[in-house]
C-alpha cells in the first residue's frame, strides 16, 4: 500500500477502540421508556404533534419540522404518551422532550417500503430524508437533507462518507462497514443521486482494515466509488480535515465543504438514508459504543432513540467501582454527563465511561511555558497558546484577531500540553464572550 | 426517572477528557538529564572543582525558589525542575575557579529577580540563567574571566589559568591559536573533547551534542533554531571572520569554540523565551548567529553568543506576532 492520505499537523492519541472493534452489534432490550428531546439536531427545534394520553406506535411523527432547517423526531416504540416537559439532554441543556412509556408490543407504523428506489428524483429522495428525520449522525447532527441542498450556485463534484472514525474508543462506525457494507454503498449512492454527483469516496482510518475490506467489496463493481485508507491521526474525520486528505482540497476560511464542491456524511447517515428511501424507516434506532475502562461489559448496541443511558448501561453490566467520568460520544471531543438519565439521541456515537486510573484533571495546570506543542498539532493552524492565554487573561477582543472563531474545538491543543491547560475551556469562555 | 446511577459522584469538566503524557516536569528534568554528560566532562576536565560549583548554584536556585514561593504563600514549583535546569545551566556558563558567592548571587539573579518577579516560569521575558551570568559577568568582570587549565586532573585555586580559544583568537590571532594548539587537527580535537579553557559545561562539544541528540528525539527541541544560529555563526565566519579578506575564515573553531553549541541547542532554545512558531524560529536563531559572530569579531568580549541570545530574547514576542503560521483554508485560489 503506497502513502495513505492525510492532513498537515494532527496528533496520536491511544486509540483503545480493542475494546469493542471485534464485538458485533447487539440488539439492545425494549427500552420500558423513552425520553424524545424535540430538538437533537442544529436548527429550529421539532413542534410536539402528540398530547399527554396518546398512544403511539413505533415510526410516527411525535414532532413535526417547523423550517428548512429542522428535523422531525418520530417514536421509537409504540406506547403511551405520559409527559411533555423540559428534561435533561447529553449536550448539557434543559429541552423540551416528550416522554413515552412502553406498552410492550412494539407495533409500528406501516413503513412504505420503495425496491424502485434507485429511480427516485433528487427532490423525492430529500423530502424522505427529510421526513424520515436523518440528521448527521457523526456527532453535529445538522440536519441531512439541507447538506443536500445547496445553493444553485454551488456546484457538488464529490460525495465522501466519513469512516474515518478518529475518536478514540468509539467503533460503531467500524462495526457498521463491517456488519452492513452494502447498505452503506447503498446509502451513498442514494446520496450521490440526490446530489446528481458521480463521484464518491469512503475514507476509512488503517486501524480498521476489516472495515476496508468489507467496503472494498461491497464496491467491487461501482466504477466511480473509491475506498480511500486513511492514516490514523487525530482529528482525520473532522470534515476539513477529510476533504483535504482525500480529495487535496482546502475548505476557505470561514467557508463550508460546498465552497470547494465536496458534501460529507457520516457512515450511519449513509446507512439511515438507505433504510429510509428503501424502506421508509425512520431515524429511530442508532449503532452506540458503550465503552472505556469503568464499564463492566463494553459493547456496541443498536439502541432506540430516546432511550436513556442508564438503560443501555445498565445492559453492558453497569458501572464498575471507581468510574468517574461519563461522556457523550468520544474522549476528545463528547459531553461530560452529571446523570445517566439522559436519553440516547440521533447524534449519540457513544457512552464513554472512564475509570478512575484514565481521568486527567486539569485542576491544576500551571501557566504556558509557551512550548509550542499546540501549534504544532492544531489541524487549523492556529495559535492555541496565544488563544487561552489572552482568554486566560480577559482579553477576548484580542483572542478574536487570533482566529478563534475557526477553531473547532477538537482538543488536541489540550490533549499535548504538557502544562494541563484547559484549552478548549479558554477558547469556549472566549468564544461567549464575543461576537464572531 | 430512573435512579440506578446515583451511587457514583460524576465529574464534569470541559473536553478533552484524555490528556497526553507530556508534562513540564517531564521536558524540565529530560534536558536536566541531558546536560549530564557536559556535566561529567566538566568534572573529568576541571576536578571536583566543577561539581562544587554547579552543584552550589542548583542548591542556591532551587532553595531561592522554594523559600520565596513558600515565605509568599504560594505553592513551591521546585518540583517540575525548572529551577534546577537554572541553576544546573548557571553553573556550567561559570568558570572553575569562582568563589562560593558567585553561584549564590548568579542564582538569585537568575530565579528572584529574572523570573519570579515577572510571574514565575512561562512569564519571564529573558532566560533566567543567562541573565544571572550577565549580571555576573558585569558586575564581577575580573573573577568570571579567570579561566583555569583544563588538567583532568584535581585542580585547586592555584592551578595555572590560561585564556580561552576565543580570547586567545581575539588577543592574538590565529596565528598564536595554532602555537597553543599545534596543528588544526589538534586544534580541532581539543575543541572537541572539551581539552581546552573555559566556562564549565561549554568545553566539550561531543558531550553537549550526545545530549542534544536525546532532547531532539524527544522532540523537546527541533532543528530550527540551533541549525539557524550554527549555520549564521558558521557564515559569518566564513565570511567575515579571516586574516586574508572576506571568505577565507574557519567556521569550524567559530563553531566549536565558545558557549556556541550549549547556547544553541539548551539556551536559545528554552521554550518560554524563544518564538513558539517554527518559522520564527528560524529568524530567531538567525539573529542569534548574527549577533553573536558581530560581538566576537568585533565587540569588545571575546565571546557573544549569551549576549546575543538575550539580545534576541526580547525580540522573540515580536518575531511570533509578525511570523503568524499558514491557517488551513488561507489560500486565495486552488485547483478544483
Amino acid at each position: 500500500m503506497g502513502k495513505t492520505a492525510t492532513f498537515e499537523r494532527g496528533i496520536h492519541p491511544r486509540y483503545h477502540k480493542d475494546l469493542t472493534a471485534g464485538k458485533s452489534i447487539a440488539k439492545a432490550k425494549l427500552p420500558q421508556r423513552i425520553v424524545v428531546p424535540v430538538s437533537q439536531h442544529i436548527g429550529a427545534p421539532a413542534k410536539p404533534e402528540v398530547g399527554i394520553g396518546d398512544e403511539v406506535k413505533r415510526g410516527q411523527v411525535i414532532g413535526s419540522a417547523t423550517g428548512f432547517v429542522c428535523s422531525p423526531v418520530h417514536s421509537s416504540i409504540s406506547g403511551k404518551v405520559t409527559a411533555i416537559a423540559d428534561f435533561p439532554t447529553a449536550a448539557g441543556k434543559m429541552v423540551q422532550s416528550i416522554v413515552i412509556e412502553s406498552d410492550g408490543k412494539d407495533e409500528a407504523v406501516d413503513f412504505k417500503e420503495n425496491p424502485d428506489y434507485m429511480n427516485l428524483g433528487a427532490d423525492d429522495i430529500k423530502a424522505i430524508i427529510k421526513d424520515a428525520g436523518i440528521v448527521g449522525m457523526g456527532g453535529a447532527a445538522f440536519p441531512t437533507n439541507v447538506k443536500l441542498s445547496p445553493p444553485k450556485e454551488k456546484t457538488i463534484d464529490t460525495v465522501i462518507i466519513n469512516g474515518a472514525e478518529c475518536e478514540p474508543y468509539l467503533t460503531a462506525d467500524h462495526r457498521l462497514m463491517v456488519e452492513r457494507p452494502k447498505e452503506v454503498v447503498e446509502g451513498l449512492k442514494i446520496i450521490m443521486k440526490s446530489l446528481g454527483v458521480n463521484e464518491g469516496h469512503i475514507g476509512i482510518e488503517e486501524n480498521k482494515p476489516d472495515a476496508i475490506e468489507a467496503m472494498k467489496s461491497a464496491v467491487a463493481g461501482e466504477s466511480n466509488i473509491e475506498v480511500r485508507p486513511l492514516e490514523i491521526k487525530y482529528p482525520q474525520g473532522a470534515e476539513k480535515m477529510l476533504i483535504k486528505a482525500i480529495k487535496g482540497r482546502e475548505v476557505p476560511i470561514k467557508g463550508l465543504p460546498m465552497d470547494v464542491g465536496v458534501v460529507v456524511q457520516n457512515v450511519g447517515t449513509a446507512l439511515a438514508v438507505y433504510e429510509a428511501v428503501r424502506y421508509g424507516k425512520p431515524l429511530i434506532e442508532r449503532v452506540v459504543t458503550i465503552t472505556g475502562t469503568g464499564i463492566k461489559e463494553p459493547a456496541n448496541m443498536m439502541v432506540r432513540i430516546g432511550t436513556l443511558m442508564s438503560d443501555v448501561v445498565e445492559q453492558c453490566g453497569g458501572l464498575v467501582e471507581g468510574a468517574v467520568k461519563v461522556i457523550s460520544g468520544g474522549p476528545m471531543m463528547g459531553f461530560a454527563q452529571w446523570t445517566l438519565d439522559v436519553p440516547v439521541v440521533k447524534g449519540t456515537s457513544g457512552i464513554l465511561v472512564l475509570a478512575e486510573d484514565e481521568y486527567v484533571s486539569s485542576d491544576d495546570y500551571s501557566a504556558c511555558i509557551r512550548c509550542g506543542s499546540c501549534i504544532d498539532v492544531c489541524p487549523m493552524g492556529l495559535n492555541p497558546s496565544m488563544l487561552s492565554i489572552l482568554s486566560e487573561k480577559g482579553f477576548f477582543e484580542e483572542a478574536k484577531e487570533y482566529n478563534l472563531f475557526d477553531c473547532f474545538e477538537c482538543g488536541s491543543c489540550a490533549y499535548v500540553c504538557p502544562a494541563k491547560r484547559p484549552m478548549v475551556q479558554f477558547i469556549r469562555l472566549a468564544k461567549s464572550q464575543v461576537k464572531p | 426517572m430512573a435512579t440506578e446511577a446515583k451511587a457514583h459522584e460524576l465529574i464534569v469538566s470541559v473536553s478533552p477528557h484524555v490528556r497526553g503524557k507530556e508534562t513540564v516536569g517531564r521536558i524540565m528534568w529530560t534536558v536536566n538529564l541531558s546536560l549530564l554528560p557536559a556535566f561529567i566532562m566538566s568534572v573529568y576536565y576541571f576536578g571536583p572543582l566543577a561539581a562544587y560549583v554547579t552543584g552550589l548554584c542548583i542548591l542556591s536556585a532551587v532553595l531561592t525558589e522554594h523559600i520565596y514561593q513558600v515565605s509568599l504563600n504560594k505553592k513551591t514549583t521546585i518540583g517540575d525542575g525548572s529551577a534546577f535546569l537554572t541553576g544546573l545551566l548557571l553553573g556550567l556558563n561559570l568558570p572553575a575557579s569562582v568563589p562560593f558567592y558567585i553561584p549564590i548571587v548568579g542564582s538569585f539573579i537568575a530565579i528572584v529577580i529574572t523570573k519570579l518577579l515577572f510571574g514565575g516560569l512561562g512569564y519571564n521575558i529573558f532566560n533566567p540563567a543567562l541573565i544571572g551570568r550577565a549580571f555576573l559577568l558585569i558586575s564581577f568582570p575580573r573573577l568570571m574571566t579567570i579561566w583555569l587549565k583544563p588538567t583532568a586532573q584535581f585542580v585547586s585555586l592555584d592551578a595555572k589559568t590560561t585564556a580561552t580559544p576565543l580570547g586567545i583568537l581575539k588577543e592574538g590571532g590565529l596565528d598564536q591559536l595554532m602555537q597553543v594548539f599545534g596543528d588544526k587537527a589538534d586544534l580541532y580535537m581539543s575543541l572537541l573533547v572539551g581539552n581546552r579553557a573555559g566556562s564549565l559545561g561549554e568545553t566539550s562539544v561531543i558531550a553537549l551534542l550526545i545530549g542534544a541528540a536525546l532532547l531532539l528525539y524527544r522532540g523537546y527541541i527541533t532543528w530550527h533554531i540551533p541549525f539557524s544560529f550554527l549555520a549564521t555563526v558558521g557564515v559569518m565566519a566564513w565570511a567575515l571572520g579571516g586574516d586574508s579578506g572576506f571568505f577565507t575564515g574557519d567556521p569550524l573553531i567559530h563553531l566549536l569554540s565558545g558557549g556556541l553549541i550549549l547556547g544553541a541547542f539548551f539556551m536559545a532554545t528554552d521554550y518560554v523565551t524563544c518564538p513558539s512558531i517554527r518559522k520564527g524560529q528560524i529568524v530567531f536563531g538567525i539573529g542569534c548567529g548574527l549577533i553573536t559572530m558581530l560581538i566576537r569579531l568585533k565587540g569588545g568580549f571575546p565571546e557573544g553568543v549569551m549576549f546575543a541570545i538575550l539580545l534576541m530574547n526580547c525580540f522573540a514576542p515580536l518575531i511570533d506576532r509578525g511570523v503568524k503560521s499558514k491557517m488551513f483554508g488561507a489560500i486565495k485560489e486552488q485547483k478544483k
